[in-house]
């Protein structure tokens, strides 16, 4: 399975803390993905062929020439991969939310682990006779892991590619120019530098119309049918367009949903929750504190919309509990 | 073992970053030292063009930082210099208290005071005030605060 390609570059894929999306995502490039049987040897992919940990151990370092790992780092587990693969890969890349901003894993945050457990193992839903928890903490030589991390929190990564999941099309022109740069018809990025998306932000992309029009009220999805025009946060609708990175061709507005975020902090952008929040209070109407704190209050949980997908990679990291 | 209890006895001297808008509230700072008020020496006064260019994230990277408490000081509503930009702040401000508090943090961590550029006087009560009450909440220190 893995040493009998030595004339093909290899590729590798692997899943951290994270759901399995960013994988169907690369399956849902449909027959390009023959394009990557063609041009690599997949010498490690846990999702989609049988490969042990020690199969990885026993490569040459250096020896994968791509390397996309999805996941943020939660457990030590987590962290071993990603010392191995980072030690093996010659292009390692932050490949979706979770790795590049931790996601809703990240969202964990939030909480501290005993709140956490108390929740899933001790509520009134949970059948759990036995109280059985699991052991959350090891004490290793290097300390222990309290907090999720982003994959670049724990090595250093060539590439960031965010999305949750990444858009198809924006994972087939990454992979299409690996392949070009192996063949040397084109250049690789600088180092460092977010692939697959655009330096803009998502209300760029997006097609509905914008007056000035400023917000008296916060409205849920829920609760009313949008018109399918108009800009949504002029709607009332908490839209995070105006913090997030482009390159989904604004996907969620044009089906009338709003933008969640899942694109990261707009290039330049260092806080995507930040940044929300100024952008949010700027088209808030009225001067009265009183009246500014009503209309706030239709904002359902201020930190896990405005982080929704990148707390772990804010400038907090984490809340205080 | 010696140094850790003296580190233990040491009162803690809190840090408080204070950001002022240079036609009111830096004024007053000035004043409140050309009329010889004393204030608590624990704040670090940064000074903007317009409470208005004060941003959340500015509040945020001082706790990461190790800030223990953010004074925000602009012009009183009304009296902005370029009109209504303190307006911003205001709601700026209220976002950013009710998004703190998700995250855990005091609300007296992060405080906003209008003051005129004749109210030395009030910035320095209102200083003294917070530095206190910050000191009675004990150090943020989040670089080392994980929360297990």
């Amino acid at each position: 399975m893995a040493h009998n390609g030595e004339s093909k570059p290899k590729f590798a894929m692997y899943w951290a803390a994270s759901c399995g999306g960013c994988e169907i995502a690369v399956l849902n490039t449909h027959e390009l993905i023959l394009e990557v049987d063609a041009n690599f040897d997949v010498v490690f992919w846990p999702v989609a062929m049988d490969a042990k940990y020690h199969d990885v151990e026993a490569m040459d370092d250096g020896s994968i020439t791509l390397c996309l790992f999805n996941g943020a780092i939660r457990n030590d587990e987590n962290e071993e991969m990603a010392h191995l693969l980072r030690r093996k890969s010659q292009l390692l890349v932050a490949f979706g939310s979770c790795a590049s901003e931790g996601c809703i894993p990240g969202l964990a945050n939030l909480y501290s682990k005993q709140t956490m457990l108390d929740t899933a193992f001790s509520t009134i839903t949970t059948d759990n006779p036995g109280a059985v928890r699991p052991i959350i903490a090891y004490d290793m030589p290097e300390g222990r892991i309290e907090i999720l991390r982003t994959l670049d929190q724990v090595v250093k990564v060539d590439y960031s590619m965010p999305g949750c999941p990444p858009e198809s099309h924006q994972i087939a022109a990454v992979v299409r120019l690996v392949i070009d740069a192996l063949h040397g018809n084109a250049a690789l990025p600088p180092r460092g530098a977010v692939i697959g998306a655009g330096d803009s932000t998502v209300c760029d992309e997006c097609r509905r119309t914008r007056s000035e029009k400023t917000i008296t009220e916060f409205r849920r999805m829920a609760t009313f049918q949008p018109d399918p025009v108009q800009c949504l946060l002029e709607q009332g609708i908490l839209c995070s367009g105006m913090a997030t990175r482009s390159g989904c061709d604004a996907r969620c507005p044009s089906a009338n949903m709003p933008c969640i975020g899942c694109y990261g902090p707009a290039a330049g952008v260092v806080d995507q929750g930040a940044r929300m929040m100024s952008a949010v209070a700027s088209v808030i109407g009225g001067n009265d504190p009183k009246e500014i704190r009503a209309i706030m209050r239709g904002i359902a949980d201020p930190a896990g919309t405005f982080y929704r997908f990148s707390l772990p990679s804010s400038l907090l990291r984490h809340a205080k509990v | 073992m010696l140094d850790k209890v003296a580190e233990q006895v040491k009162p803690f001297d809190p840090v408080i970053v204070g950001f002022t808008c240079n036609w009111c509230s830096y004024r007053a700072a000035d004043s409140a030292g050309m009329a010889r008020i004393k204030y608590a020496p624990n704040v670090r006064l940064i000074r903007l063009m317009c409470s208005g260019r004060w941003d959340p994230q500015f509040v945020l990277k001082a706790f990461a930082e190790g800030a223990d408490g953010v004074l925000i000081s602009g012009c009183h509503p009304g009296d902005c210099h370029y009109l209504e930009q303190n307006y911003k702040t205001i709601r700026r401000y209220e976002l950013l208290k009710q998004t703190l508090a998700s995250l855990g943090i005091e609300d007296g961590r992060v405080k906003l005071v209008w003051a005129s550029a004749a109210e030395g006087a009030i910035l320095a009560e209102e200083i003294d005030h917070m530095v206190a009450e910050v000191r009675a909440l004990g150090p943020l220190n989040w670089g080392g605060n994980h929360g297990a």
